[in-house]
């Protein structure tokens, strides 16, 4: 674009940046380490009246996302970001925003749960949430969080569904890298309003979310109306068609910014790889150094990043996957007493497919433990050593841990 | 068959009575009405009224005496318990009523 301007920038400051550029009408959001600058950024330039928004000051991140949620439901364009605990305090109103079919877009810097507190960096508090019926995307650099900010918007809208954000915490969201800022001209041709599925209007009310059984009902005027069950079923369908939605949006905003991020997942040296290194978030662009230097020394690695993680690209992860002699998983985060999410994921989308790989767990980087690349290559080094053995399933690899 | 043709994509409804269903069979007990004590009766006027205030499923008409719509009562019992008169009262489902409504 010749209007776009490039500058240094961190992820929070992207993030913001984006919500700026989408012309955000409500914000609503409670401080919390990682994300504050977020909104601390966002408050700014409502102040300073470069961003003409309302910037709703609330005492809890429940509170947040209920403004949020209200305010999409009068048909405003709204935006709010938190992190670890302030999602876990969401959590009601992540299942209300989904089930109602609200356009929430909300940045995740993602930080470790307590406890114990921490405030630094993995994936357990959006991986937490991933079932809640959200549209979950993971950003490995800052010009993504910018670019699938805005993207988000656009899914939140055409889909009517809410959409998290993801980018690591300090990884991302305190480091600073150069971020082309799109033209507002372009955003605004690519991001047109869309039209909610029921705008509240008190000259024409209606119920939104009333209780709604088990069973189909007619309604007053005998219309058989959904049960609870139905409902879901349509959720996920759409959320189903996110898988379609994702790659679209991204391919529609390259054609206007010169740049997409794989739509779903993105590949790197996979073309011939025999050990496929899968992660999503900063980790994979890691991963991918890890792997160029593992070829040096005979080992032919790849990386599948996960961009989406909601809905789950399991028609793209087979077909990357298939006969892999290896796939080696890295989670930032734990599934306590089973394995990590990710993990858990692609097993299932392996299961009965000929030629799938064998399965590699390994967990990493939790509540910002560091991972080097060198780390990284030695949990690989082991791992291929342990299949080309014959070893079929084994515990997860917990990287770097010195217990 | 199915619920496809409503059109809907979300849990949604207007506004109209009945809209979350015949809630009367949620009820376990159901105000019978003691017309003889009812201050509106007693006075012929439109007086008191507190259960038609109170109700909080609009399920009392004003009037003289208010009546009760059990279609859709949940039997919670806020009109009796405002009842200054103790005109209304409980009455557990299936036992004999004292009164009608």
């Amino acid at each position: 674009m010749s209007d776009a301007l490039t500058v240094v920038m961190t992820g929070n400051e992207a993030a913001a940046t984006a919500a700026r550029l989408a012309r955000v009408q409500v914000i609503a959001a409670y401080p919390i380490t990682p994300q504050s600058p977020v909104v601390e950024t966002l408050s700014k330039w409502v102040e300073d009246g470069e961003l003409e928004a309302e910037m709703v000051r609330v005492e809890s991140e429940h509170s947040a996302l209920t403004v949020c949620i209200a305010a999409a439901s009068v048909g405003a364009r709204v935006f709010t970001a938190t992190s670890a605990n302030g999602l876990a305090y969401m959590n009601e109103q992540i299942w209300w925003a989904a089930g109602a079919r609200v356009p929430v877009v909300m940045a995740c810097a993602n930080r470790a749960m307590a406890a114990p507190w921490n405030v630094l960096n993995d994936q357990q508090d959006s991986m937490s949430v991933r079932d809640a019926g959200w549209i979950q995307l993971y950003c490995k650099d800052n010009q993504e969080i910018l670019d699938t900010t805005l993207q988000a918007f656009r899914l939140a809208e055409s889909l009517h569904l809410p959409v998290l954000v993801c980018y690591d915490g300090f990884l991302l969201s305190h480091t600073v890298m150069p971020v082309e800022i799109p033209s507002e001209a372009a955003v605004d041709e690519l991001l047109p309003r869309g039209q909610p599925l029921q705008v509240l209007d008190p000259l024409d009310p209606r119920n939104v979310g009333p209780v709604t059984l088990a069973d189909p009902r007619p309604d007053p005027g005998g219309v058989l109306c959904h049960g609870y069950m139905e409902l879901r079923a349509l959720h996920h369908r759409a959320l189903a068609s996110a898988l379609t939605a994702i790659p679209e949006v991204d391919n529609a905003f390259g054609r206007v910014l010169g740049r997409t991020f794989g739509g779903l997942s993105y590949g790197h040296l996979l073309e011939d790889a025999e050990v496929v290194l899968v992660a999503a978030g900063s980790l994979s662009l890691e991963l991918g150094a890890v792997a160029e230097s593992l070829r040096g020394e005979g080992i032919r690695a790849g990386v599948l990043g996960l961009r989406a993680y909601r809905p789950f690209p399991r028609d793209e992860v087979r077909t990357a996957l298939r006969r892999r002699q290896l796939c080696l998983v890295f989670d930032k985060a734990m599934s306590y007493g089973h394995e990590g999410p990710i993990c858990s994921d692609v097993r299932g989308a392996l299961g009965g497919v000929p030629g799938a790989p064998v399965v590699y767990g390994a967990v990493a980087g939790l509540g910002g433990r560091d991972v080097t690349p060198g780390q990284l290559a030695d949990t690989v080094r082991r791992a291929v050593a342990d299949v080309r053995a014959g070893v079929r399933d084994r515990p997860e690899e917990w990287v770097n841990l010195r217990l | 068959m199915g619920t496809r043709d409503c059109g809907h994509e979300i849990s949604m409804s207007t506004p109209s009575p009945g809209e979350a269903g015949d809630t009367g069979d949620w009820r376990t007990a159901r105000p019978t009405l003691r017309a003889d004590l009812c201050l509106a009766v007693r006075q012929n006027d439109l007086a008191c009224q507190l259960c038609w205030v109170y109700c909080p499923d609009v399920c009392v008409a004003r009037g003289i005496p208010p009546t009760m719509d059990l279609r859709y009562c949940k039997g919670c019992g806020i009109c009796a318990e405002v009842c200054p008169v103790d005109a209304l009262r409980m009455v557990p489902e299936g036992s004999p009523s004292e009164g009608e409504p």
